[in-house]
């Protein structure tokens, strides 16, 4: 019975944040580099992004959807973000303010769409967003001209590198949205919804409950994330460029799934989503400090994501038995 | 070891965590015999019977199969051990059709492609033989519950079975579809065909079986021939105690004479007909009719979870305008549906989750759900429904099939609407349980409400209705009054040919 209780532990968050540890441990005793304040304080930066993405991403993998499309809205978000905050006749904290509120608004308008269109319609979202993938990409390519920006007024420039004890700025805002997104799932009446739509939307519907708005909510969610994200984005690299966020569809996706969340929805949890964007920043920095190329590390994160799939089959199975 | 038996159990026990689902229990199985497997909710059946295919391993005592030791690795080996079941929720794949169901594992093929002619043939004549009239062709999620219920036991009797097992196969079955079940299961049982048959209605104990064997708490209580002990006697050895009647008596507290809910010239999908009725204040009003009367179609034509083609639902005398459940709910109106896995549970989620899953504005201030107080109203409706469980934190999926019922019900008494429209709402619930349910909705009846009650145990409505109207072919073909009660009367209006 005991051995049986670890088990089930290990495969859920617990089992995670010992994979990380473990991780982290082992990099620490072959590569000195990576245990370096610098480095740690690198591998929070660079996951930072991917975090917040992935927070949103789960929301929508928890409904049994997938948004393929955060990559582009991202660039989209950076570009509009840019052009409003460099607009001359603004003054200045009017300008940082508004390019945040836009850049918000624009993730959540095109997460609205991606909603709205797959729900009204019956598509399935992998298809809808596929489509807003390609549409945005589009659209942000024609408003900027194709052109990349990066003449943002040094005050916010100077945010990007803003950090306490070695921990960066942007980092604190992940865990933050981590965690308030955190409180959403397991406190509220709407996190509560979610998981139960996941598991057994028609249940629901027939509780007397409106899936449809949940549904929608939750893609717009993703979108808020994807605005913030663009921001973040704009930070730390002090630029905004029509053709950035290539892949982050995966990344933010692999985040999730790694973390143990479920692709046909109804179990999972933010925790474990800021878990896996962890592994996945620590192993690429991790490889690349013994030298592994970039193509080596892609494959190396592509087997992850196959493995915790596969756990997460071997996982339903484990828990339906023993607990 | 007697050499009669096909089947032996000896000590077994089973445990799950907080739960002793099966204690020390030693029971034989004859060969040819119907064997009865009896008692309450969460008793141990279910458990007992998934120890015999292979699902669970018991923790320790062994079963034996014609006298060496079984211990079948899945389900797979159960099968080719030449056992088969019938569980109590379904385990079809609802988008297959009716013929890949039945053939799933052994799809007859023409090379590597399958041989659609053979396959519906095959399919038409074990339809025939559970008495099925549907095209084997159509998708399964198409189907009645009693329909997919008659596709089971035909995938189980496809192939050669020794020994068939039956976990609750009546429970939405109505009167006709049950003889003709007892015949097919007469017919096997002449070819020399074992059977172990699950079902809380006690009288089809005499009808079908030829022992009984009682359990209790997951404990053995006792093994009888069917024709030396009553009814009576099978009771309280399953409850531990007398019960005197099935129903409890009525003390009219009469319905008050104001139309609560009516239903005018209800157009549903698939039937040209207009549908009727009246539901009164304090009313237990019950619709009987066959299998595909469109009974549960129009309860959910009224709830809104299907849309309606035309008529009207007037609650109090003024009309309702229901496009949704949500809206439904929102009137004051509940539906319990009749598939409680795929409908009514969320399997994965604790049962108090699901206690509150209709009501969370009970449980929650400003959006924010409160724990505790949420916890306390479903061990109050645990304590009150009796429903079996280590905690309400255990997930539904744990919990027997009886116990689930009781939770869906506990969801929608908790939402406390002020007409409650039940399909099948005792399906799977034992004697005692039923009881104890009857009385719960005659109290809520005093406090004005309307119940709409669908069931297909003739028995049961006439237990504890007021009236019932007759469905026939998608229309009220009839009205019965309670001194009017009984079965040929209804069954008259029933298969009323029009
Ligand atoms: N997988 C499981 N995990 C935990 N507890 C379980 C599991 N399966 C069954 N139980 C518990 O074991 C007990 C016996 O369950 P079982 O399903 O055998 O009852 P049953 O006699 O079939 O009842 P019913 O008439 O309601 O179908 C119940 O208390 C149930 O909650
Ligand atoms: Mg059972």
């Amino acid at each position: 019975m005991d051995t049986k209780k670890i088990a089930y532990l290990l495969l859920n968050e617990a089992g995670i944040g010992i994979v990380l540890f473990a991780l982290c441990l082992l990099f620490s005793l072959f590569v000195p580099a990576f245990a370096s304040m610098n480095n740690i304080s690198n591998i929070f930066t660079q996951i930072s992004i991917n975090t917040v993405i992935a927070v949103g991403m789960t929301f929508v993998i928890l409904l049994g959807g997938i948004d393929l499309s955060v990559g582009s809205v991202l660039a989209l978000c950076t570009i509009l973000a840019g052009l409003t905050i460099t607009k001359e006749s603004l003054p200045l904290s009017a300008a940082i303010v508004l390019s945040v509120i836009v850049s918000m608004a624009a993730g959540m308008a095109c997460g609205l769409f991606n909603g709205w269109v797959s729900e009204r319609w019956k598509i399935h979202p992998f298809v809808v967003t596929l489509g807003m993938l390609n549409i945005a990409r589009g659209a942000v390519l024609q408003v900027s001209n194709s052109r990349t920006i990066y003449s943002f007024p040094k005050e916010f420039n100077a945010v990007g590198t803003v950090s306490y004890f070695g921990i960066p700025l942007i980092f604190v805002v992940a865990v933050l949205l981590v965690l308030f997104g955190h409180f959403i799932l397991k406190k509220t009446v709407f996190g509560r919804m979610i998981y139960a739509i996941g598991n057994n939307e028609e249940a629901v519907r027939l509780s007397g409950h409106n899936v449809k708005f949940y549904k929608v909510a939750a893609f717009v969610i993703c979108g808020a994330t994807v605005g913030l994200a663009a921001i973040l984005y704009m930070l730390r690299l002090n630029i905004a460029s029509p053709i950035l966020g290539n892949g982050f569809e995966l990344s933010a996706i692999a985040a999730v799934v790694i973390g143990g969340t479920s692709m046909s929805g109804g179990k999972g949890s933010l925790i474990g989503t800021l878990l896996g964007a962890a592994i996945i920043g620590v192993l690429n920095n991790g490889l690349l400090l013994v030298g592994m190329g970039d193509f080596a590390r892609q494959m190396v994160t592509g087997i992850i994501i196959v493995a915790a799939v596969v756990l997460d089959t071997y996982r339903a199975k484990v828990s339906r038995m023993l607990i | 070891m007697d050499t009669d038996n096909i089947i032996s159990v000896q000590g077994v026990s089973k445990n799950f965590p907080g739960v002793r689902a099966l204690s020390d229990v030693s029971l034989d199985i004859k060969k040819g015999e119907v064997h009865v497997l009896v008692g309450e909710n969460g008793a141990g059946k279910s458990t007992l019977i998934k120890i015999l295919c292979g699902i669970y391993s018991p923790d320790s005592g062994t079963v034996y199969l014609d006298g060496a030791p079984y211990n079948p690795e899945n389900p797979r080996a159960a099968m080719e051990a030449g056992i088969r079941v019938v569980y109590q929720e379904f385990n079809l794949l609802s988008y297959l059709s009716v013929a890949e169901n039945i053939f799933f594992d052994k799809l007859p093929l023409k090379g590597i492609i399958v041989d659609k002619k053979k396959l519906y043939a095959d399919t038409a004549d074990v339809l025939k033989r559970v008495g099925l009239d549907v095209d084997p062709s159509v998708p399964v999620e198409l189907l009645g519950v009693a329909q997919m219920q008659l596709v089971e036991i035909a995938k189980a009797i496809s192939s050669r079975c020794r020994v068939l097992i039956l976990d609750e196969p009546t429970a939405t079955l109505s009167p006709s579809e049950i003889s003709r079940l007892f015949d097919i299961i007469r017919v096997e049982k002449q070819q020399g065909l074992t059977v172990i048959y699950i079902s809380h209605h006690l009288n089809e104990i005499y009808e079908i079986g030829d022992r009984v064997t009682v359990l209790r708490n997951g404990e053995f209580v006792g093994t009888r021939n069917t024709g030396e002990i009553e009814i009576r006697q099978i009771v309280s050895m399953m409850v531990g105690r007398q019960m005197d009647s099935e129903y409890p008596f009525m003390d009219e507290p009469r319905p008050l004479d104001a139309p609560l809910l009516e239903v005018r010239g209800l157009r549903i999908a698939a039937s040209k007909h207009e549908i009727s009725f009246v539901l009164k204040k304090g009313e237990i009003l019950g619709i009987a009719g066959l299998v595909g009367s469109k009974r549960t179609e129009t309860a959910r034509a009224i709830f809104g979870a299907d849309s309606k083609l035309g008529g009207q639902v007037l609650l109090n005398g003024a009309e309702l305008d229901i496009k949704s459940p949500k809206d439904a709910v929102g009137h004051g109106i509940c539906l319990l549906t009749e598939d409680r896995k795929s409908q009514g549970l969320i399997l994965d989620m604790q049962v108090d989750s699901n206690v509150s899953l209709a009501a969370l504005d009970k449980v929650s201030h400003r959006g924010l759900i409160n724990h505790g107080e949420e916890r306390r109203h479903a061990i109050h409706f645990t304590d009150e429904l009796g429903i079996k469980t280590p905690s309400v934190a255990q997930f539904a999926r744990n919990l027997s099939g009886g116990n689930q019922q009781k939770v869906v019900l506990a969801k929608w008494i908790f939402r406390d609407t002020k007409i409650l429209i039940f399909d099948e709402p005792t399906r799977g619930i034992d004697v005692g349980a039923k009881y104890e349910i009857y009385l719960l909705l005659w109290r809520l009846l005093a406090e004005g409400k309307g119940i709409l009650i669908i069931s297909s145990d003739l028995n049961e409505l006439m237990g504890i209705c007021h009236r019932i109207i007759v469905f026939s072919e998608g229309q009220v073909a009839g009205e019965v009054l309670r001194p009017d009660f009984q079965q040929e009367h209804i069954l008259r209006y029933a298969y009323r040919v029009s």
